[in-house]
């Protein structure tokens, strides 16, 4: 991914930056810039999420693609926000064995990936267990 | 009435290279025997071609390639013919088809020819599971380190929880798809496995493993297309098709309406099946998009062939086998025939062809009368759905 590509998205990842329709009220993450529900009608404005969800879905990826070779195995899912919508992350601080559906988890920032030893580093909010 | 073609088609001609690790052969070279052999199988020289489309997900990627129509009507010997390439990720040679039976079914070209390549094994596997990701949301889903085998494991996942569907479910379809590959001599795997191998292999993205997975394959099909009229003094064989739908979803996952099936499955097959006036019980065999063991179990479901969560027992009593109530992916599937992505869609057209005209040797359903394909892109972005049906 290029900086520029990613410098474009820093707001939605480093904060869970999304929309909100101000006609339907339906919460989109990542940041929609057409509501699929409304369409021509719909109006969309910014809206931070909380990133406290629970885990709706998840596996461990043991063969990883390019630029997660030290990683794997990693945990990732798919998280259910308190808000409304799903959302992709990976899933750390804890050991693949420990996660299972249904289990709350809160956003936390994170190094996810570099371009070889010169190249760009990528940063995002992920997501990891809520320890009571 | 909408979503009917508006003139009969007939696929006359069918061929297509066997799937592997194809070291000796280019990109151009797999096209060309495929398209030769349906031209052969058609019984037409080549001059009669009017319009070639091309299905291919990734030439740029793997082959540093783009800009294949022209390389491929270059090296076929087919210029000035139109060419064009149809790109959905894993439906691109389904969507192929399609844009090659709407071009005849207006009437604009006669005889078309339909094809499907992909060259996948010129690079790693590191570099291939980051290509096939592309498939998927590169911003919001493969950023995360997400692969394609961990979104389809997701849905695995999501299916067990909800369903109770279990490990040795799963691997009921890659274990039926291997034993039917061994019957078919162009498939990539042509040997038995049994459901211990398939829970004991290699752990790709839990709960998915080695075996539940489609191999990296190269590979090309090919089928040749015209009006039924022109069809019916080429063949005594002619395959019409029945209908033609195809369905849009969202890229990623985690905006979909429900992750254990594919929404647009269920929308494409409910308009092929009302414009071609069956339902799923009429169907006799069916290539579905078997890129992985969960994919199959939900492509089962999504096509009606049986209630949502009701595919584990199914498999378990047999419904899905050659002499089954429904006969699933014959060829072997995407998962032992091989998988050469762009290919895929194109090759379950030849493989229900070859049914329909009762030329399927040892794989031969009996008395198949009614065919239907399944391709899907992605984790189920585009769906395309082909019904056919034996024109005699």
């Amino acid at each position: 991914m290029s900086v520029p590509r990613f410098w474009r998205s820093i707001e939605n990842r480093y904060r869970l930056v999304g929309t909100v329709c101000k006609n339907c009220g339906e919460k989109f993450f990542p940041p929609r810039v057409v509501c699929p529900n409304c369409r021509r009608s719909g109006e969309m404005e910014e809206y931070e999420f909380s990133g406290r969800g629970e885990v709706y879905s998840y596996s461990v990826v043991r063969v990883p693609p390019e630029g997660f070779e030290d990683k794997a195995p990693y945990v990732v899912g798919i998280v259910k926000l308190e808000e409304g919508p799903l959302v992709t992350g990976m899933i750390v601080d804890c050991e693949p064995s420990e996660v299972e559906i249904g289990m709350p988890v809160e956003a936390t920032f994170r190094r996810v990936s570099e371009e070889g030893e010169d190249g760009v580093i990528y940063y995002s909010l992920e997501f990891r267990p809520v320890r009571r | 009435m909408p979503g009917r073609l508006k003139r009969d088609v007939a696929v006359v001609g069918v061929g297509m290279t066997r799937f592997g690790e194809l070291w000796d052969m280019s990109f151009d070279e797999l096209f060309i025997e495929a398209g030769l052999e349906a031209l052969e199988d058609a019984g037409l020289s080549g001059d009669e071609i009017e319009a070639i489309y091309v299905g291919n997900m990734s030439a740029g990627r793997f082959i540093d390639q783009e800009h294949v129509a022209s390389l491929i009507a270059d090296r076929s010997g087919m210029t000035p013919v139109p060419c064009t390439r149809v790109e959905a990720a894993c439906a691109s040679g389904g969507l192929a088809f399609r844009h090659a039976v709407l071009a005849v079914a207006s009437g604009l070209f006669d005889v078309v020819i339909a094809g499907g390549v992909e060259k996948m094994t010129d690079v790693t596997t590191e570099e291939a599971t980051s290509i096939l990701a592309t498939a998927s949301d590169q911003e919001w889903e493969a950023f995360h380190g997400v692969t394609f085998p961990a979104l389809y494991a997701m849905m695995a996942r999501r299916h067990m929880h909800e369903y109770g569907t279990d490990r040795e479910e799963l691997a009921l379809p890659p274990v039926k798809n291997h034993r039917n590959a061994t019957k078919n001599p162009k498939a990539q795997f042509r040997f038995e496995i049994t459901v211990e191998q398939v829970i004991e292999s290699p752990p790709i993205a839990d709960p998915l493993r080695l075996l539940d997975c489609s191999p990296v394959s190269d590979g090309a099909a090919a089928v040749v297309v015209c009006p039924l009229d022109m069809a019916k003094e080429l063949t005594d064989t002619p395959v019409v098709v029945k209908a033609s739908a195809q369905a849009s979803d969202a890229i990623a996952l985690h905006d979909r309406e429900t992750l254990t099936g594919l929404p647009a499955t269920v929308e494409a097959s409910r308009k092929a099946y009302k414009a071609a006036g069956i339902g799923p019980e009429d169907v006799d065999v069916a290539e579905v998009h078997d890129c992985f063991s969960i994919a199959e179990i939900m492509a089962v479901e999504d096509l009606g062939f049986v209630e949502k969560g009701e595919a584990g027992e199914a498999y378990r009593e047999g419904m899905f086998e050659i002499d089954g109530e429904v006969a699933v992916n014959p060829s072997g599937g995407l998962k032992a025939k091989g998988h050469p992505v762009g290919a895929s869609g194109v090759a379950q057209v030849v493989e229900i062809v070859e049914q329909l005209r009762g030329e399927a040797g040892k794989r031969q359903v009996d008395g198949a009368e009614i065919g239907l394909t399944h391709n899907v892109g992605g984790s189920g972005g585009t769906v395309v759905v082909h019904v056919f049906e034996r024109a005699d």
